[in-house]
């Protein structure tokens, strides 16, 4: 297992390294079209070929694993956060906040999501610009993605409220914020962490489901979702293999998160 | 199957010949054909031991015996066997009333199965006369009177005549029934009557003229007055045999089917078309190479190119079709735009510098690999007789697009267009989602309007939400879209052109026409919707198209061609670019023949 985490840690610093040197890797950039080799299957001068437009695949797949890499962990944090806010906060207090916390958590967790993210993508206002389509892809995603976290967190900060140690801490008249800051915020880490990482691969995916929807990351920008789009359809799985890669790479990607989460559960546990 | 049964009919003449010895006794030299023609051993032994005869006589005895043979068949089985006909539908048709059509499935099923009194052919598009013999509109415009062919019958048995013709029309036009091919018929509030001048006669008046009323009739299926059946029994060449729903539907001939061929045989040759309701074109692609599907209409361009490099055969490019792709602008007054952004929108010169600066080569050659037309108006040139032939594609220039912007007051000002009071000119293209077609087509045009300096936004959404801000709250900048033309004549397109309309997409239900140009086009319209001398609609009609490229509300962009594939076994297949594209003469195909 362990071998399998280093081997899971050094693709995913391969593929970050890759995407964040992609302006050197691929200079001409994600949007430039080659208008005149619209859909040219791989050569030495585009290495993926290009997409039906005529821009470089390599290019886009590197610019993409970026997006993808770099936001999906900020809307983890995000959710991760109003998660332990909402799950935690609740699980410690107890009482009617607790159940009105969990009644909101019930209330969004039953919400059809795919139709609510359709709906608030269509409320935003129309002239944005690509790079803020993006951010506010993620930021809905993690404003929405919280609540299965949050129940998990109110679960763990309720025993711990009620654990020895805790009453103990109590006893020596340690209260409030204080009380939470030292003695439970600590333990609620393992499980915090574990939600983190839990949540990047969910955001990929949801990313990319959104992608395939046309709803995602604004053209021209790429993201692992819209460059998804390109395998719809029976032309595409039947040939073209150049353009499985960003599906390999979400695969080896999310396979990678799950191994490095099996270390936090068992840390968490 | 139905289909390997058809096969086994059309090679009828040898087999019967094998199970009839005693026609060919005698004839020793037919053994030659034996193994050709699959004669029975029996039968060539037997012809083997007959009498030689004189090569000569022998040939026409030969011969004359085969003739006999065939003139002893009814003339019907020489029209059976034609084989089924499969291809699917892309959603349930959503009924078989033939006055309530609305949907491209129900479309099909009633081009397939309804009788109408004209006809116009798809291939000529020249109206041609079907249940009536010959037709005239009165020189008012307002009365057509027919003249029914005698002695036909609806699929099941019940006789036709002028009285289904005028219960038909009652039914057509009964306001209660809200039939949209009714719809097309009403240009003023009145009764339509009709009159039975003789059992094959009749005429039906209108309250007001009715444009091109003749073509309309196109679209009416004639129900029987009588028949227990009510619209299951028809007058086309197939009848619905069966439906299972979300499944399939199955039309077989109909055995009253009046039409013959040129030899006199009667038609259709098919035995039956099987309809599968397939919504996923993908699936439908893969059914159509694995045999299990015979045509496929409105093809992907990009399925197009992979089928015709492996069997080049099977792929049909009819050319340009009637279905534009365009964009406009949001030119309401009461949108919830800046008021500088009003003002590009409304200016007739920044539209056609926009227009100008779109490379629709490149859309047609790069989106649509080739199998699109850079659109030049309104009408495509696929319509032979409205479109004006003396309008010109528009001219990519992105150098004369920015000088016209100049002279609006526009400057370029480190590679960013800034009008007259300094605003950035940006805006934002809408387009549906999952239309991968029009999403590239945004992107392209994104990068084109990148060389004179304006940042475009595309967005995509899902087609409800676009449809409420297009039509409810008017919150967007410019939209691209499609409009799928099925009818030839402007008359079709009045909720688009006229002012007033809610389809006037770029500023809908005008009280009274805001612009001098919409002012006119109104007025034209209804000048050519009111006239029935077709040279007069026609310089109506070729003034509007004029003044709409002049004018530029919508930026037309290309005219999609029309694609089809139609499998090997399938014969007499001619797809055109009218809808139903690879069928509209279903009635003379044959599957698997020879």
């Amino acid at each position: 297992m362990k071998t399998g985490r280093r081997l899971a840690c050094l693709v995913l610093v391969l593929v970050v390294g890759a995407s964040l040197a992609a302006g050197w890797l691929a200079p001409p950039g994600y949007a430039k079209q080659y208008r005149e080799a619209a859909g040219a299957a791989p050569s030495a001068q585009h290495w993926l070929g290009t997409d039906e437009i005529g821009r470089d695949r390599f290019a886009r797949v590197l610019y993409g694993t970026r997006i993808s890499l770099l936001l999906a962990p900020a809307a983890a944090l995000l959710s991760t956060l109003l998660a332990a806010v909402v799950g935690g906060l609740a699980g410690y207090v107890g009482g009617v906040w607790a159940r009105v916390a969990m009644a909101v958590t019930d209330l969004f967790l039953s919400l059809p999501w795919l139709f609510l993210l359709i709906t608030v993508r269509a409320l935003l206002p129309l002239n944005v610009s690509p790079l803020v389509s993006v951010m506010v892809t993620f930021l809905i995603l993690g404003a929405l993605g919280w609540t299965s976290a949050a129940r998990v967190l109110c679960t763990t900060a309720a025993t711990l409220r009620g654990s020895d140690f805790v009453c103990q801490a109590r006893a020596s008249g340690i209260r409030g914020a204080r009380l939470f800051w030292i003695h439970v915020l600590p333990n609620l880490k393992p499980v915090l962490y574990a939600q983190f990482w839990i949540s990047i691969p969910v955001f990929i995916l949801s990313e990319a489901n959104l992608g395939i929807l046309g709803l995602g990351v604004a053209e021209p920008m790429p993201s692992w979702g819209s460059l998804l789009r390109e395998l719809e359809g029976m032309v595409s799985v039947s040939e073209e293999p150049s353009k499985f890669v960003p599906l390999i790479l979400l695969v080896v990607v999310v396979t990678a998160f799950q191994f490095l989460l099996s270390r936090q559960e068992e840390v968490a546990a | 199957m139905m289909r390997r049964r058809s096969d086994t009919e059309f090679s009828f003449a040898p087999s019967g010949l094998a199970d009839f010895p005693s026609a060919t006794h005698g004839l020793r030299p037919f053994g030659r054909l034996r193994a050709g023609c699959g004669l029975h051993s029996f039968a060539a032994s037997r012809l083997a031991q007959s009498r030689p005869l004189y090569p000569f006589a022998r040939r026409v005895l030969a011969s004359l015996l085969v003739l006999v043979f065939i003139g002893l068949l009814p003339v019907g089985s020489w029209a059976q066997g034609g084989g089924q006909l499969r291809f699917c539908l892309r959603a349930e048709p959503k009924t078989f009333d033939p006055l309530k059509v609305e949907d491209d499935a129900s479309v099909s099923i009633r081009y397939l199965t309804g009788g109408v009194l004209v006809r116009l052919n798809r291939q000529t598009q020249v109206l041609e006369p079907e249940l009536a013999q010959s037709w005239k509109v009165s020189k008012d415009g307002r009365q057509i009177s027919f003249k029914l062919r005698a002695g036909m019958s609806f699929s099941d048995g019940t006789p036709f005549s002028a009285e289904d013709v005028a219960y038909t029309v009652r039914q057509l036009m009964d306001p209660a029934l809200h039939s949209p091919t009714g719809d097309a018929f009403r240009s003023a509030p009145g009764n339509v009557e009709t009159k039975i001048i003789s059992p094959n006669q009749i005429s039906v008046t209108f309250p007001a003229p009715v444009a091109g009323l003749d073509r309309l009739f196109d679209q009416v299926a004639i129900l029987s007055a009588h028949s227990a059946k009510k619209e299951m029994a028809v007058l086309g060449p197939f009848v619905v045999a069966d439906y299972k729903p979300g499944t399939n539907v199955l039309l077989k001939r109909n055995p009253n089917y009046w039409e013959t061929d040129t030899q006199g045989r009667k038609l259709p040759y098919l035995d039956s078309i099987s309809l599968d309701i397939q919504p996923n074109r993908d699936v439908e692609m893969l059914r159509f190479k694995r045999g299990e599907v015979d045509l496929i209409n409105s093809l992907d361009s990009e399925y197009f190119d992979k089928l015709a490099v492996t069997s080049p055969q099977l792929v049909h490019d009819a050319g340009a079709s009637l279905d534009s792709e365009q964009m406009w602008f949001n030119e309401v007054a009461k949108a919830p735009l800046p008021t500088y952004k009003k003002n590009w929108f409304r200016s007739a010169a920044f539209r056609r510098a926009i227009s100008q600066a779109i490379n629709r080569d490149d859309l047609s050659r790069v989106v649509f690999r080739g199998h699109a037309q850079p659109a030049v108006g309104p009408f495509s040139p696929a319509n032979k007789f409205w479109f004006n032939s003396k309008l010109k594609p528009a001219v990519y220039s992105p150098e004369a697009s920015l000088k016209a912007l100049q002279a609006e007051g526009f400057r370029l000002e480190n590679g960013a267009l800034k009008d007259r009071g300094g605003n950035d000119v940006v805006f934002s293209i809408i387009t549906n989602s999952g239309n991968k077609y029009r999403e590239r087509m945004a992107v392209l045009i994104q990068e084109d309007l990148q060389k004179i300096g304006i940042h475009v936004n595309v967005v995509t959404l899902d087609f409800p939400s676009l449809i409420e801000r297009m039509t409810q709250t008017f919150d967007y900048e410019a939209i691209l879209l499609g409009l799928t033309n099925v009818g030839l004549d402007p008359n079709e397109e009045m909720n688009v052109w006229l002012s007033s309309s809610e389809n006037h997409q770029w500023n809908p239900q005008q009280k009274t026409p805001e612009t001098a140009w919409e002012a006119e086009i109104d007025r034209l319209m209804r000048a050519q919707a009111s006239g029935v001398d077709a040279k007069k609609r026609k310089e109506s009609f070729d003034r509007v198209q004029e003044i709409v490229v002049e004018q530029a509300p919508f930026i037309f962009l290309v005219n999609r061609n029309a694609l089809s594939a139609v499998s090997n076994p399938v014969q007499g297949a001619s797809p055109v670019i009218l809808h139903p594209q690879t069928f509209w003469n279903a009635e003379r195909m044959t599957v698997g023949a020879k």
